[in-house]
């Protein structure tokens, strides 16, 4: 359902590694099936002719590798930003976490990316191979005699049917279309959440936080967490723990990671897209974008350059912590 | 068997420059305020990691109230305005996660303020008490 | 050979659960299967795994060992370590019954793991063969895990409308005692036809021809120094997953944890993919991700098996295919690395 195709970003990444321009690429490379596609950094248009590719499972967010592959790589590194991963791209760059000057930035426009696990649920498993015809996903299985046809809409991962913003916010070139920013229903969950009584929400998040693995895949991938060293990985911390020995630590750890970056996330799905347990972590970032939007205006992190994060903000005028919920009983 | 009566654990993280000086200044007055309320000293309220506040529910609080100087009087200028931004977003997430709300707040008490510290206490401790024990951030092994 | 129908299982749960506690894949919330201890009302799950392995049954993710509380000189020791009782865990997969005998190498040779070899003596684990297995499913690659007759103290097979069973060890002879008023003697022609079936279905699977004849045991300077390596651990985030999520990694940290009143000695799984993984009193020797990578594979394909008789540290339960967020996995390492040294 990509507008864009393959061998078009094949063209543009060997153009640029053959003039110069570029010494490396951050792309998606080719797994065993078609659906487990492994970033990776390439370094010759062969190994870009060969392994690259790019479909509806292209959704690994590139723009916190910048941090780590700036420093590796000698030369611009081009990197293919989806629009969501322009915000994250720009709040790297609000926090000095990588060298403009090396990268060049092409955007790509993005029609939403599916969700495996969506997939599986039509389908079943055994999944051998997925083709893409334009609308829908034709998906063969062990299981089933002929291939199974499924809609892309219905398979969307739940970042990208709540997505916020077809625009691109940084890039040094654009391929395709720009977009626009969405008005979309993202926050939704958190206010049916919010509706609930405390003793449900405390329900609710007590059986999802439940499952937590305490892999860290949340934090790892998270283009805010960029920590040189996390406060959870510090011995020296006195709360660095790597298990989820009961549910005080497993509130107290995913508390901390969303507050951490409350006032930089863009809401980019990361989190959420990555943990095994299917916690639904994105709605925690998205509680505190919204209670931001609410107590301190509209604050959309990473689409400018510079923006100041609302919590390392005030006016002198700011509504007391106490207030937050008085607002809340009116609304009610 | 005497059931014992059962009185909260209160945490105030007070700033050095207001309001531990409005603690001081109730002591020096002999206003009454629950023995149950520890006061941990903090340069300013902005010191204040959400990490100690949830620390402090994990180790047996009830309640924990920071308190700093009014808005405006900070000794550091604006230490209290970021105060006032994360304790917001914070409190607003524990709400979320189904937390009693009533467990934590914020207070503003001046250095000359020493009967509205302890009214904050004697009101904030009374407030905590009518919700008995933090069980929904506890951690089961410091309770024992 | 005894059978009952699939419908009247429940009847066998309830059987069980009457003496011990038993645990088995139900659907969560989230629709994932999760071990969860079974009661009325609980249904056995359909799908083919759950996402945490089994291996919380003998090696908890979190365990406390002792406590114990210091005054001034004086050390006061307390161990609050649980008697285990009796419990069965119902469904395991081929994949995941192997994985018992290679955290068994690890923790019941000496010194013994009491905590482990506790829980495994007072376990009884029924397997049952994959009648769908997934394409991530590369267990034919590792010899002694045939899917389509699982070991275990009692092997079970499921059909469309039964449930056959077969007693392996004592103990599951007893588990099989229990159950005998609730089933029927049978022959063994259904379970050959879906033997059958399964095995059909195994040589069509995407990964079938996989091998880890490359790799093994005095490998480690054929594999070591590969460039690969880099390329391969570019982009693995440093998360823990594919670690917390394997059936046989069974690395773990001790820690203690001040409650305020005294200490709590506890253990907790370990991942080598982390940053202070190798951390020690001189420092940390594995700096870079790539060495940290490395580890993992090298500890799967090669450094376990030269200490334990040429036998892999991984079954191919295909977890880490299914759940490593950049879909990094042992299968494309072998891949990679392996088809290299055999060209």
């Amino acid at each position: 359902m990509q507008k864009i195709t393959r061998d078009q970003l094949v063209e543009k990444a060997v153009a640029l590694l053959s003039d110069g321009t570029v010494s490396a690429v951050l792309g998606w490379s080719r797994g065993e099936f078609d659906y487990d596609i492994t970033p990776a950094v390439f370094k010759s248009a062969e190994e870009v002719k060969e392994n690259f590719v790019w479909n509806d499972f292209c959704g690994a967010n590139f723009s916190k590798y910048l941090v780590a592959q700036t420093g590796k790589v000698e030369g611009k590194i081009l990197v293919f930003l989806k629009p969501c991963d322009t915000y994250s791209f720009n709040q790297l760059l609000t926090e000095h976490r990588f060298d403009r000057e090396k990268v060049y930035a092409v955007g790509i426009p993005c029609e939403g990316m599916a969700d495996i696990a969506k997939v599986r649920e039509i389908v079943g498993d055994g999944i051998v191979s997925i083709e893409d015809d334009g609308e829908s996903l034709k998906v063969s299985t062990l299981y089933a005699d002929a291939p199974v046809l499924v809609g892309a809409k219905d398979v969307m991962a739940e970042r990208c049917v709540n997505c916020k913003s077809k625009k691109h916010v940084a890039f040094d070139e654009l391929m395709g279309e720009d977009g626009e920013v969405i008005e979309s229903a993202r926050f939704d969950e958190v206010a049916r959440l919010e509706a609930m009584t405390p003793d449900e929400r405390f329900l609710f998040w007590q059986n999802e936080l439940s499952r937590c693995i305490r892999c860290n895949a949340c934090r790892d991938a998270c283009p805010a967490c960029t920590c040189e060293k996390c406060v959870f990985d510090n011995p020296d911390s006195a709360v660095e723990n790597k298990a989820p020995a009961n549910s005080f630590e497993e509130k107290m750890f995913h508390i901390i990671r969303a507050f951490h970056v409350a006032g930089r996330c863009t809401d980019c799905g990361e989190c959420s897209r990555v943990c095994p347990q299917n916690i639904p972590l994105h709605l925690l970032n998205r509680k505190f974008i919204k209670d931001i939007n609410e107590f301190y205006g509209e604050y959309q992190a990473g689409a400018e350059v510079g923006s100041r994060a609302p919590l390392v903000d005030y006016t002198t005028e700011d509504l007391e912590p106490g207030e937050v919920f008085e607002r809340g009983d009116q609304d009610a | 068997m005497q059931v014992k009566e059962y009185k909260p654990l209160i945490v105030a993280f007070c700033c050095n420059w207001c309001s531990y000086a409005g603690a001081d200044l109730a002591g020096n007055n002999r206003l009454n305020y629950p023995a149950d309320v520890k006061i941990i000293r903090v340069p300013c309220s902005c010191r204040v990691n959400p990490m100690f506040i949830l620390r402090a529910f994990q180790r047996g609080a009830d309640g924990v109230i920071i308190c700093g100087c009014h808005p405006g009087d900070c000794h550091y200028t604006s230490g209290n305005y970021y105060t006032r931004r994360r304790m917001a977003a914070l409190f607003s997430m524990l709400d979320f996660l189904g937390i009693e709300k009533e467990r934590t707040r914020v207070e503003w008490v001046s250095a000359a303020e020493g009967a509205k510290f302890a009214a904050t206490m004697n009101e904030f401790a009374q407030t905590v008490a009518s919700l008995g024990e933090n069980k929904r951030l506890e951690d089961l092994r410091c309770k024992k | 050979m005894r059978k009952c129908s699939l419908d009247s299982i429940n009847k066998i749960f309830g059987k069980i659960a009457e003496t011990n506690k038993l645990y088995l894949p139900v659907d969560g919330s989230d629709g994932v299967a999760v071990y969860t201890k079974w009661e009325e009302g609980k249904e056995w799950s359909n799908a083919l795994n759950t996402v945490r392995s089994p291996k919380d049954f003998f090696f908890p993710q979190v365990e406390n060992l002792m406590e114990f509380k210091t005054s001034g000189k004086n050390i006061e020791l307390t161990d609050i370590r649980e008697e285990a009782e009796d419990f069965v865990i119902f469904g395991v997969r081929a994949c995941d019954v192997r994985s018992f005998d290679i955290l068994d190498r690890v923790f019941l040779t000496d010194p013994v793991d009491s905590f482990y070899a506790s829980r495994r003596e007072h376990g009884v684990i029924v397997s049952v063969a994959c009648s769908k297995p997934s394409e991530t499913c590369f267990c034919q690659t590792f010899d002694n895990i045939d899917a389509t007759n699982p070991l275990g103290d009692v092997t079970a097979w499921k059909t469309e409308d039964s449930v056959y069973f077969k007693a392996n060890t004592e103990k599951g002879e007893a588990f099989m005692k229990k159950i005998e008023s609730l089933t029927e003697e049978c022959d063994d022609t259904a379970v050959a036809a879906e033997k059958d079936k399964i095995a059909a279905i195994m040589k069509k699977l995407p990964l079938k021809d996989l091998s880890a004849d490359a790799f093994g045991g005095g490998k480690t300077d054929t594999f070591f120094n590969v460039p690969e390596w880099d390329e391969l651990s570019a982009t693995c985030l440093g998360c823990g997953t594919c670690t917390f999520v394997c059936p046989t990694c069974q690395c773990y940290d001790i820690k203690d944890f001040n409650t305020g009143n005294g200490v709590i000695r506890y253990r907790c799984w370990d991942s080598c993919m982390y940053s202070e993984f190798t951390k020690m009193a001189h420092g940390n020797n594995r700096l870079s991700q790539k060495e940290r990578f490395r580890q993992r594979f090298m500890h799967k394909l090669v450094y376990y098996p030269e200490n334990n008789e040429g036998i892999f540290g991984c079954v191919g339960c295909g977890r880490c295919l299914a759940k490593c967020p950049i879909s990094m996995n042992i299968v494309k390492v072998m891949k990679k690395i392996g088809g290299k040294v055999n060209e």
